[in-house]
């Protein structure tokens, strides 16, 4: 969910029994050790390859943050003795880091921080939370504690004890901060004549770095006492600030008065925008060839609206891709195959009957055998070694079909996001949504791109053309070497054309002289003649090039871009259980316990309980039973008529033609077990007991009936 | 101005310290003569209070360090609690009397153990027969500790039998101080603020060492004209100063005018100062980025500041419940039906209607309203279905956290959450584009 922090990462996939869940859960044995390890070593690749990205992405951040962390205290060394340095009031440097709304992301730049800063500049970095320090007591305390335990880190072992035994009894005051500092800076700094100090990378001396993770959370009083208090030892401490912020930089306005911020020294830093964190994550992630799976149009759809609707969380983005794969391998057997097309061939061959059956099971392989001819159908139905190689055949083709659909889609990107309005969407992520959905050439949006695309200006057209030429170059299929030929033959004509155009300027500049004459009669005359001639001029060269070009595009994309699903056997590549995603990432708890109550076949799966539209059956737990009753009420429910309402009901099936004697008196029993039903219904918030009225009780939601 | 006399002090001692302390010889005199001669009892407490940058902390430092009166200087900002205090008291105590290693550290609860501690403190540093000096800066903080610490303060020469007198020094006025049960009334003292020839005289003083003091007051005089009718703390103007000098000094440097031509160089530096006003001053962008802006003869403008990052990047429905949120917080509830129904029926305008219309709700701030009534405008805001997803309601706690709403009441769990908008218009303008 959007900023909910989630437990640390499934644990689920790492514990040895995990292959056996995967056979014990499916029958079919045989093949799921195999796809368990298939989809591990996946997901190793991939999480590598976004801890890349991330990296990548993060990096001109990280670099900014560390020159200006450089520049904060050397320039006092340096010239401390200079005028404008005495006479200036010393600001504490501090770097607000504005890091977009997804907090949960946050942790992860955090901690790339801590390392590069913990690995390049200073040992003494310390990351506080807002929940840690309620007030400035325990941040001094959380603070102390960071920064001394780090220095043991740094030190030898040896007087491990002593700082221990000095830690719990420590006095929490800036001034036992400093003397720690003092003593440990002293004593790297007498070492390094006797020895080569691992840490000479350092700073000399080195910052103190203090990290507010969450800015917004703190307290105001907390940070005003904690800014006011190291500003006034600035000179002792070479502190440096950093500020997670989540929402805007007005938030530092907004927390601390001017007496305050006038303190410190605030240089604001910006990371990637989410969205285009995402953007690149897709790009690298689904659409390239280096892995086996893929994501089906409907899945990719859930999971790009949770990102934009919900979270804006790249990380959750990437655990429900996680997902996606887990759930592939755990419930699609045929996902054996979904392997690099080195393996292909051997896993084929040790594919079982059942297997192959599987395969014959599959909605695509049926299409395509029912297309085929009488003697191969009942060849591919009937013979599983010639099922065998046509499976690895149609496989291959699937592997080759999605590397030339990738380069193709970047081409058709290339065009689409530089239209006016960007019919197509403008991300490459909408374009590939919309190609995996169905044909895409016969959507209006294509239409109406290709007719945008029509008029394009001349050095547009070149451009985009020359980084189609370089898409295709660079991918790796091998179909394209004509299409790139063609495209360089178009782009050698635009570049005849635009000679051919020179040398006509001369007949211009004589219609510029005709345009001269001052004589406004013969001018409108002249101006409308051009314009006819303009009207009824067959196309110039260069339109009737466009043209070519563009429809060359459009029968790029009909032959490559065909939806994933109109391929036979997409099913072992492609996942698209969109459903299942669904709700696991986008739980709706409301509505489930409303189906629970309402409708409790749905979850327990009991025959008896089946029961259509309103009506209640006397089955049903109590609790059912006494929440569909409560439906039909008011704001204010007489507990009384409830009461009898829910006899009325339980007793239905017992006793029929019970008798009005038995009506009066409540059995005991019942009466216990309505009381229970109604105490369930108040724990789980749907009622409350009611001052206003003796004898009821309040509704806490509304509708129903 | 009457020189400081006193006849306890070497008279060299009181030129010297005159000099240190401009414009605060009156108030300097004062305090002289109520802390007497050094063996001699003075008044128990003394509380001095003045507004920011008064000069009180530096006063009394320098009133004490060049006479070599014995005292102890605590922040209370610093040492937050009553034992941090109370100890640090003691640790400069025994520190500054013995020489050696840090004197072993004795635990000090309580007023009580305090006492005891503080009257060995004494004789151990032989200070039976002078006045020690404890001075408290910020001492309003002290408000915020036990109830005992500040009475316990006030009466300390009572209580230790010994020669001491408290200094409280505070930006607030006594009465606000001021404990319920009986205390005893410190003597109050108070710093009034510089006058803006005070402020000309301060500032002039420490001028670079390679431009006359003539040069240098003039520019202060323009700076003072600029910024004092915003800003009138010393520290921030002489933090001003140092940063704008070198622009000031740019013509002269260039050979262009001459350190005299004071009408071309307050052309120079007056739109410069102006701006420093709008950007340095409020911390939009930082003092080292002015400097570097100056350097590189930048633009300001290329340099945004703070508050120009406003625009903030909401998902989806984040942005709607923010809006519906705040629709909730100044709608009163009786126009809902109005609003966000599709068949509301005729709108029938009411005198009562009216008289309440006419106050703004914006002036009356943002109302608190039941997670429901979000939820129902929510719903009838968003054009397709919103599911009441678990999502949904994280991102409403999610806002919670962002201090973009903020939860009133969440004592009882099963009465529904209640929030209040926190987020301006201009805000909610910007989102709702």
């Amino acid at each position: 969910g959007c900023f909910v922090f989630k437990p640390s990462a499934k644990k689920r996939r790492l514990s040895h029994g995990t292959a056996h869940d995967f056979r014990n859960r499916n029958d079919k044995s045989e093949d799921a050790e195999l796809r368990f390890f298939t989809c591990q070593s996946l997901w190793n690749q991939i999480k590598s390859e976004t801890e890349k990205v991330q990296e990548d992405l993060n990096k001109q951040l990280l670099d900014n943050l560390v020159s200006f962390l450089s520049r904060s205290h050397l320039k006092f060394q340096e010239k401390a003795t200079e005028w404008t340095c005495q006479m200036k009031f010393r600001e504490i440097p501090t770097a607000a880091l504005v890091l977009g709304v997804n907090v949960t992301d946050h942790d992860l730049t955090f901690r790339s921080l801590s390392d590069l800063l913990q690995n390049n500049i200073t040992p003494y970095v310390a990351l506080l939370e807002a929940k840690d320090c309620p007030g400035i007591k325990n941040l001094m305390q959380k603070l102390m504690g960071q920064l001394m335990n780090c220095s043991i880190d740094a030190d030898s072992l040896e007087d491990e004890d002593y700082v221990q035994v000095s830690q719990s009894r420590i006095r929490c005051s800036m001034s036992s901060l400093i003397k720690w500092y003092k003593s440990v800076t002293e004593k790297t700094d007498s070492e390094t004549p006797s020895q080569k100090r691992t840490s000479s990378t350092y700073w000399q001396p080195p910052p103190v770095v203090v990290i507010f993770k969450d800015m917004e959370s703190f307290t105001t009083k907390v940070l005003q006492d904690f800014i006011v208090i190291s500003s006034q030892h600035i000179h002792e401490l070479p502190l440096v600030l950093i500020f997670g912020i989540a929402t805007s930089p007005m938030i530092i306005h907004r927390l601390l008065p001017h007496s305050v911020s006038s303190l410190l020294c605030i240089e604001l830093f910006q990371s990637l925008s989410c969205k285009e964190h995402l953007s690149t994550v897709i790009d690298k992630l689904l659409l390239s060839d280096q892995f086996p799976f893929k994501l089906g149009e409907k899945v990719l759809q859930v999971l790009i609206n949770l990102f934009l609707y919900h979270d804006f969380s790249v990380q959750n983005f990437i655990k429900g891709f996680q997902l996606c794969i887990l759930e592939h391998f755990f419930s699609q057997p045929l996902s054996v195959l979904c392997c690099q097309l080195v393996d292909l061939k051997k896993r084929i061959n040790s594919l079982s009957h059942d297997q192959c059956e599987n395969i014959r099971r599959l909605p695509s392989f049926r299409r395509y055998v029912e297309k085929q001819e009488s003697g191969k159908q009942i060849a591919l139905l009937t013979t599983d070694n010639f099922l065998k190689e046509e499976t690895e055949r149609l496989l291959e083709d699937l592997h080759v079909y999605h590397y030339n659909y990738i380069s193709v889609l970047r081409c058709l990107h290339v065009f689409t996001s530089s239209l006016p309005k960007y019919p197509l969407g403008k991300q490459i992520r909408d374009l590939h949504c919309a190609c995996l959905e169905n044909q895409v050439w016969e959507t209006e949006e294509y239409e109406s791109s290709l007719q945008l695309a029509r008029m394009l200006n001349k050095s547009d057209l070149v451009t985009m053309l020359q980084q189609c030429v370089e898409i295709l170059l660079s991918s790796s299929g091998k179909e394209f070497d004509k299409t790139v030929e063609k495209l360089k033959e178009f782009l050698t004509q635009f570049q005849n054309l635009e000679e051919a155009f020179q040398e006509r300027d001369g007949s211009i500049s004589s219609q510029k002289e005709l345009q001269k004459k001052t004589d406004l009669y013969h001018l409108q005359k002249t101006l409308l003649e051009l314009k006819e001639s303009r009207r009824s001029k067959k196309l110039t060269k260069f339109e009737m090039l466009r043209f070519e070009v563009v429809d060359y595009i459009d029968c790029l994309v009909r032959k490559y871009l065909v939806p994933a699903d109109h391929r036979t056997l997409h099913e072992i590549l492609y996942f698209n259980t969109a459903t299942v995603l669904r709700g696991h990432l986008n739980a709706a708890p409301r509505t489930a316990l409303h189906t629970a109550l309402n409708n409790p076949h749905w979850y327990l799966k009991n025959q008896v309980l089946k029961c259509d539209g309103g009506s209640i059956s006397n089955k049903a737990p109590d609790i059912c039973i006494v929440y569909k009753l409560h439906l039909e009420c008011g704001r204010l429910i007489n507990l009384v008529d409830w009461l009898e309402a829910f006899t009325t009901v339980v007793m239905a099936a017992e006793a029929p033609d019970a008798d009005t004697a038995s009506s009066d008196q409540v059995d005991d029993i019942i009466h216990a077990r309505f009381i229970r039903a109604v105490s369930e219904l108040e724990l789980l918030g749907f009622i409350k007991p009611s001052k206003q009225k003796t004898d009821h009780v309040a509704r806490l939601t509304w509708g129903g009936c | 101005m009457p020189n400081l006399e006193h006849p306890a002090y070497p008279a060299d001692a009181l030129l010297h310290l005159e000099s240190l302390v401009p414009c605060r010889e009156s108030q300097v005199s004062m305090l002289l003569s109520i802390f007497g001669e050094r063996q001699q009892f003075s008044f128990p407490s003394v509380f001095i209070y003045g507004h920011t940058s008064s000069g009180k902390t530096y006063v009394m430092q320098t009133l004490l360090n060049t006479l070599q009166l014995p005292h102890v200087f605590v922040n209370c900002v610093e040492y937050f609690t009553s034992r941090l205090l109370l100890e640090e008291i003691l640790i400069q105590l025994q520190s500054s009397s013995s020489e050696t290693e840090q004197t072993s550290h004795v635990p000090c609860d309580t007023v009580n153990d305090f006492v005891r501690l503080f009257k060995q403190a004494v004789v151990s540093r032989g200070l039976q027969d002078q006045t020690l000096y404890i001075v408290l800066d910020r001492a309003e903080q002290l408000r915020e500790m036990e109830a005992n610490i500040l009475p316990a303060f006030l009466r300390l020469q009572e209580l230790t039998d010994s020669n001491v007198t408290v200094v409280l020094l505070s930006e607030i006025v006594w009465e606000l101080f001021r404990p319920n049960v009986g205390c005893f009334d410190p003597l109050t003292l108070y710093f009034p603020d510089y006058s803006i020839g005070h402020l000309q005289k301060i500032l002039s003083r420490n001028h670079p060492p390679e431009y006359t003091a003539d040069f240098y007051a003039a520019y202060i005089n323009i700076l003072l004209g600029v910024f004092y009718m915003v800003c009138r703390d010393l520290k921030e103007l002489r933090h001003l100063a140092a940063l704008n000098f070198s622009k000031y000094c740019e013509p002269v440097v260039r050979g262009e005018a001459n350190e005299r031509d004071t009408r071309k160089l307050w052309k120079n530096i007056e739109p410069h100062l102006k701006k420093a006003m709008q950007t340095v001053y409020l911390r939009e962008i930082s003092s080292s980025q002015w400097e570097r802006l100056q350097h590189d003869d930048g633009e300001p403008g290329q340099l945004k500041g703070l508050s120009a990052h406003t625009h903030m990047e909401l998902p989806y429905y984040s942005k709607f419940l923010l809006i519906a949120a705040y629709l909730a917080s100044y709608n009163p509830v009786r126009t809902d039906k109005r609003f966000f129904l599709k068949h509301h029926g005729k709108i029938r305008k009411t005198n009562f209607m009216k008289k309440h219309e006419k106050t703004s709700n914006h002036l009356l701030g943002p109302k608190p309203f039941p997670l429901d009534r979000l939820l129902a405008i929510l719903y009838s805001i968003v054009d397709n279905r919103v599911a009441p997803t678990a999502n949904i309601f994280s991102q409403i706690t999610s806002l919670v956290t962002l201090q973009l709403l903020s939860m009133i009441g969440q004592n009882d769990q099963l009465e529904g959450p209640r929030y209040k908008c926190t987020v301006s218009l201009d805000f909610i303008r910007a989102i709702a584009r």
